[in-house]
């Protein structure tokens, strides 16, 4: 009988990429099930454009650089990505939004920088930010929540919207859709209402806008469900809202007019689902447990930032891809102690 | 140093060392001109006027240039000629001059030319400078009017759509536009839009270098680009 010895370690980690990643798509299921009961079938239509054209692009990209396509097509990684990405555009875009934004994510953010495991930049938030920064127009044409749109359109009639581009005209355009609670305070402080006189309008809800915030609630479940996962760990999703909570509450004691609650920024937007599913992308994420710290508190300060005096709405993609230009740094000057080493700077 | 054949200086400055390409030199006018194929052919044009006279000059003058105080010199025939240019494009493109602006005077901190003076022109015969200084504009050109080309067919789908401020109010005619109702894709005019566009123009040369020198690897024993194996 022959005994194999291996080299250390001995313990191996119970985790695989595909294990990771089907624990996020699972985790990401309670959000995607609320928001397209609030917000309809184009929800769905904009996760299998963005899932099916990330897997696309992963497989002709492994194809074109030689690798292996089994180990990286079935990783989820690319369904990940593409989720992410449909998720933060608005539902009833134009199909072409959906998949520029899968393309570009996936073929200049991942694979022109070496693929999975070497992508600086979150890919979903780098196919999001191109399309922000290239049709403003469409990623700012949100549905409105039901109860405040009448009719809203069926499975055949979004299909029909976002493949021709063109609304059935039963339809108005106008009176589905709308600015998001976001917009809406903004531009209500540019005209120098108060938060007080601007809240009152029916998109707000007790906590978010009406929709919204229970999509974010049930994201936040899905957020805890990775936790108990171990998926990922604590640091990152505290630092993030933690951060965020508390510059909102300095300034919001300071003039609750002028400054909207610590409420509002957390179950508003996507702070939520950055926190827990796109700040945490092992990749592009800080890797030490002090730098995952900082890099969460960046981020959470970097979308108060950017939503109070910065020129968009939201502002979760900007901050994400900024603190991943700082996560080399970060990690240079957190790395831990080796036990029996002095601590070097 | 060899001396090389004036095809060899041609190849050189037009595709082997291209400046853009290759060296990448001179980006900053590079990345920030080419929002349109004809801003790029305006400022490729001034530039490639920039360096044949700056070879000449530096070429004819080398033997009276004191070797210690060279670049100042080189400087000096550079920032001249600059100022010619900007004065000849004032007079008589002007509107194509308003919309490249500071970049004309900043062709003086070109690198790629200063390069040219000290590299080639300082040492070599004036035809021979001539060649040269006439390839590495032309290449710095047609890299600059495929860029401006590409960034102006994919961010507002157009081509030559302001050809009217290079060649008269004739030339409007000469705009193309490919696809109607294009929704334009900002990206490409700003200025990301520039560095992917040349990384990606980077990339199809050395596709296209790694596929001539794939055929027959043993006839080109001096090209020691690119013929290692997969």
């Amino acid at each position: 009988m022959e005994f194999k010895q291996h080299s250390a370690p001995h313990l191996r980690p119970a985790t695989r990429v595909s294990r990771v990643m089907a624990d996020v798509l699972i985790a990401l299921l309670p959000g995607i099930i609320i928001y397209s009961i609030f917000f309809g079938p184009g929800v769905l239509i904009n996760l299998v454009l963005g899932m099916a054209t990330a897997l696309a692009a992963e497989t002709a990209m492994l194809y074109l650089r030689g690798r292996p396509l089994q180990p990286f097509v079935t990783d989820f990684s690319a369904l990940v990505t593409g989720a992410l990405l449909a998720l933060a555009i608005p539902p009833l875009a134009p199909w072409w939004v959906v998949v520029m934004g899968a393309l570009f994510g996936i073929i200049f953010a991942k694979h022109l920088f070496g693929g999975l495991g070497y992508n600086p930049f979150n890919p979903a938030m780098a196919g999001y930010v191109v399309l922000l920064v290239s049709v403003p127009g469409v990623m700012s044409q949100w549905l409105l929540p039901p109860g405040l749109a009448d009719g809203a359109p069926g499975f055949f009639q979004s299909l029909s919207i976002v493949f021709t581009g063109s609304w059935p005209a039963e339809l108005d355009v106008d009176a589905l859709t709308g600015a998001t609670p976001l917009d809406e305070v903004r531009s209500g402080l540019m005209q120098g209402r108060t938060l007080g006189e601007i809240t009152t309008a029916p998109i707000f809800g007790a906590i978010g806008g009406v929709g919204w915030q229970w999509v974010n609630i049930a994201f936040l479940l899905g957020g805890a469900y990775l936790l108990y996962r171990r998926v990922i760990r604590w640091h990152i999703p505290v630092a993030t809202l933690g951060s965020l909570a508390l510059i909102s509450l300095v300034f919001y004691i300071g003039d609750p007019d002028l400054y909207a609650s610590p409420g509002f920024h957390l179950f508003n937007g996507a702070a939520i689902l950055c926190a827990f599913f796109i700040a945490t992308d092992p990749v592009s994420a800080s890797t030490t447990p002090r730098g995952r710290l900082i890099y969460g508190a960046g981020i959470g300060i970097l979308i108060y930032v950017i939503r109070t005096w910065g020129g968009y709405p939201d502002a979760v993609a900007f901050a994400v891809l900024l603190m991943n230009m700082a996560v080399p740094a970060i990690d240079q000057y957190t790395r831990p102690r080796i036990y029996g080493h002095k601590h070097e700077p | 140093m060899s001396q090389q054949s004036y095809g060899e200086i041609l190849q050189d400055g037009l595709w082997t060392r291209n400046t853009a390409l290759v060296q990448l030199l001179g980006l900053c006018p590079l990345l920030a001109v080419t929002t349109t194929a004809i801003n790029g052919l305006g400022l490729g044009i001034a530039t490639l006027a920039v360096v044949l006279g700056s070879n000449v000059l530096v070429s004819l003058c080398r033997h009276w240039i004191p070797h210690t105080i060279r670049i100042p010199i080189y400087v000096l025939i550079i920032a001249t000629l600059v100022t010619t240019v900007e004065l000849l494009m004032r007079a008589w493109f002007y509107e194509l001059f308003h919309v490249l602006g500071i970049f004309i005077p900043l062709i003086v901190t070109n690198c790629a030319i200063i390069a040219r003076a000290e590299a080639f022109a300082s040492r070599n015969t004036l035809p021979r400078a001539v060649a040269d200084g006439f390839a590495t504009g032309l290449g710095f050109a047609a890299c600059l009017v495929v860029l401006g080309g590409v960034r102006e067919l994919v961010g507002q789908g157009t081509l030559l759509s302001d050809a009217h401020l290079m060649f008269g109010e004739a030339a409007r005619g000469l705009a193309i536009t490919p696809i109607p109702d294009y929704p334009g894709f900002l990206l490409a005019v700003l200025p990301p839009g520039a560095f992917i566009a040349l990384g990606l123009l980077v990339a199809l040369k050395n596709v296209i270098d790694q596929r001539l020198a794939q055929p027959a690897p043993a006839t080109e024993p001096g090209h020691p680009a690119a013929t290692a194996p997969d």
